[in-house]
């Protein structure tokens, strides 16, 4: 069986080296992935570092992955929408309306937290299926339903929590999440069960190819990416296990947040990759007509596709809350904008069909450190602004041109 | 090889099929059988009603009157999903693939393997690899290439194996080569060749009656609605045939 296999690759064949000559070819080719971003991250590390002797401190450190976290979240949300070519403008206050919704629950109606929450969610999933609705089997245009729901949303805030209202949370399972922080065995715990799942995951796709004669890939690459994997991690989970307090209550471990994020982002992205819903959600991305005429209901997948971006964001509000430790009537509404420019900067394609949650995570460190950056060297919030929308349109730009490289638009 | 078989039952026979568009007559009644194993070219000027024909085949656009049998029983095809159970499989000429999805990816669109819960991509891997190497490609390097770094030809050759994988029992291809170069076309028909040597029925739109004969058994001409003409490929020429195509010969030269 084998032998009948051998003459058309799968691209598993060859050494390290000719697997590498390949990664470098579909880079050129203009499948960049996340590759512009981490580039980024370096460059502005070391720029940020050597106009601010407080960005790589122990504190700030901490601070990047708490307030990267939220914008995580909402970016991956996004990508579920971006990836259909569309777009939901109102992710961050239906967010903002899921919170509200929660703050009144808890303090005027006086539920607890596990039913408030529940209904927040719920809310938010309603939210997401009303816009997936309209967009998918009425035809509206994404941009202009989310436009509608982004100012609509915003009374509707202020509509449910007074002119002015801001109530405080006062759950601290809540608050819990971003500013209390695992023991330091956790995080290394953490790591630990990170890389023994996506090795157990590597070996077990290996096993499924081999099972049926099909090559695979160097075993030395799974230990390559585990070894950097791991190294990135274990620097990170060091660092964030020094005590970073500047007064006398030592504060110290990897914030409750980050296990969260990294589990969400995980079955995320195990659905996108390896469930039918995931591989027909690319193909609407990628083709929606070539979607119907595989039997692909269409409709049911871009409804989904909204629903998941509104839950993702309810979550991306719940860590905001969280951060802040209080609701207010305008949450979210800036937020999605860098949500935007983090998924796109990351290295999803505003063109639909190609981008992962993991770039979302990436493009939301980058749009976290101008933000932490330019406020450590105190430039003024229109500079900030300045920068951001920058990025985003170059990052707009490569997408762009590396979609006319890659032939999608030259025929 | 075998002349125009009747002996076998047809893969698909349809009889006096009729098509309108409000006021406008499409499809006359027409009669028409296509057999296993054989490559049936559907020709005739622009607007005779070979879309038509075969939108009606395909489930896209039932036909208003006339009987369809599938391998011998009666069957009605009200929409490309029964078209799709039946074993038929178009070809659209715009493909209908997904450039960011690689060939494996697309030949199971739709039909994923699915093994505790999950894509079974070893065994589409497998699968698709067989699929193609039954066709005899050489041309495309990887299956798990994205279809964007793919030329027309090969684009053309994985939506042709995709209705292998699928076990078409009847294959429709519109203007196949319509888009494509020499060596491509000749790619593509040997393709359509080996197709049909795996018992498939096949019928191909052509305009280019140069490719036509190259790779028919059996020739029909579409005439304003009418079927004017089946034609043993063998036992007709170019000259005939065009003038079917035109008119300037009718329907009692037709066998
Ligand atoms: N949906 C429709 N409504 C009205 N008329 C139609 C429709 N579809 C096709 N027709 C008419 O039916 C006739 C046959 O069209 P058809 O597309 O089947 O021709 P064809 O043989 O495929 O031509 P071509 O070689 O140009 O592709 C034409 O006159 C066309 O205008
Ligand atoms: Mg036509």
């Amino acid at each position: 069986m084998s032998q009948l296999v051998d003459s058309l690759a799968s691209g598993h064949e060859g050494t390290v080296k000719d697997q590498f000559r390949s990664y470098l070819r579909r880079l050129k080719g203009g499948e960049m992935g996340s590759v512009p971003a981490i580039f980024a991250i370096l460059v502005l590390t070391v720029m940020f570092q050597l106009a601010s002797p407080f960005f790589i401190t122990k504190l700030n450190f901490a601070n990047l992955f708490v307030q990267s976290a939220e914008l995580t979240m909402l970016a991956a949300a996004l990508v579920f929408v971006i990836l259909l070519a569309e777009i939901d403008l109102a992710a961050g206050v239906t967010a903002g309306v899921a919170m509200a919704v929660y703050i009144q629950l808890v303090k005027v109606q006086g539920w607890g937290l596990i039913p408030a929450m529940v209904a927040a969610f719920a809310v938010g999933l309603v939210i997401g299926f009303i816009i997936g609705f309209m967009v998918a089997k009425i035809g509206v245009p994404s941009f202009v339903v989310t436009l509608a729901f982004f100012l609509g949303f915003q009374g509707m805030q202020l509509v449910l929590l007074g002119e002015g209202g801001v109530y405080r949370v006062e759950d601290t399972k809540v608050l819990a999440i971003m500013n209390q922080n695992l023991p330091k065995w956790g995080g290394w715990a953490m790591l630990a069960i990170s890389l023994a799942v996506s090795y157990a995951i590597a070996l077990w796709d290996r096993r499924r190819r081999s099972a049926l004669d099909l090559v695979n890939k160097p075993i030395s690459i799974v230990y390559m990416k585990l070894a950097g994997l791991g190294l990135i991690g274990a620097i990170s989970v060091y660092f964030l296990n020094q005590n970073r307090s500047q007064g006398s209550i030592p504060i110290l471990g990897v914030p409750i947040v980050v296990p969260i994020t990294i589990a969400i982002l995980f079955i995320g992205t195990f659905v996108l990759d390896r469930t039918r819903f995931g591989r027909h959600l690319y193909a609407v991305g990628g083709n929606p007509e070539a979607a119907r005429r595989a039997g692909i209901n269409v409709v049911k997948i871009r409804i989904a596709a909204f629903v998941i971006c509104a839950f993702f964001a309810v979550i991306s509000g719940v860590f905001h809350a969280s951060r802040i430790g209080s609701v207010d009537g305008s949450a979210g509404r800036t937020i999605v904008l860098s949500g935007v420019a983090a998924a796109v900067v990351g290295g999803v394609s505003l063109f639909g069909g190609r981008g992962r949650l993991a770039h979302a995570a990436i493009g939301a460190v980058v749009i976290s450190m101008i933000d932490n950056g330019l406020g450590l060297l105190q430039m003024a919030s229109g500079i900030n602004y300045l920068v951001q929308g920058g990025v985003l349109l170059l990052a707009a730009t490569i997408d762009a041109l590396a979609r006319r490289r890659g032939g999608v638009i030259t025929r | 090889m075998s002349s125009v078989v009747t002996a076998s039952v047809p893969v698909i026979e349809l009889t006096g099929v009729r098509k309108s568009f409000g006021p406008v007559d499409v499809l006359k009644g027409i009669d028409f059988s296509v057999y296993a194993g054989q490559v049936t070219a559907l020709v005739g000027d622009n607007g005779a009603g070979k879309s038509t024909l075969i939108k009606g085949l395909s489930g896209v656009q039932p036909f208003d009157e006339g009987y369809v049998r599938f391998a011998g029983s009666p069957v009605e095809i009200n929409s490309p999903t029964e078209a799709g159970n039946l074993g038929i499989e178009v070809v659209y000429q715009d493909l209908a693939l997904c450039e960011n999805l690689d060939i494996v990816q697309n030949m199971f669109l739709g039909k994923e393997d699915i093994k505790t819960g999950t894509l079974n991509e070893p065994e589409m891997e497998l699968r698709a690899t067989k699929a193609l190497q039954s066709l005899s490609v050489k041309t495309v390097k990887s299956v798990r290439q994205k279809v964007s770094s793919l030329s027309g030809g090969q684009r053309q050759t994985v939506a042709i194996a995709r209705s292998v994988l699928r076990e078409a029992k009847l294959v429709i291809l519109d203007e196949p080569t319509a888009a494509l170069g020499v060596a491509q076309t000749e790619q593509v028909l040997n393709l359509v060749k080996r197709l049909a040597e795996q018992g498939v029925a096949v019928i191909i739109i052509s305009h280019n009656l140069g490719d036509v004969f190259k790779i028919a058994h059996q020739i029909s001409v579409l005439y304003l609605g009418k079927m004017v003409a089946n034609l043993n490929a063998k036992e007709t020429n170019y000259d005939e045939v065009v003038a079917y195509i035109t008119g300037a010969k009718t329907q009692e030269g037709a066998n």
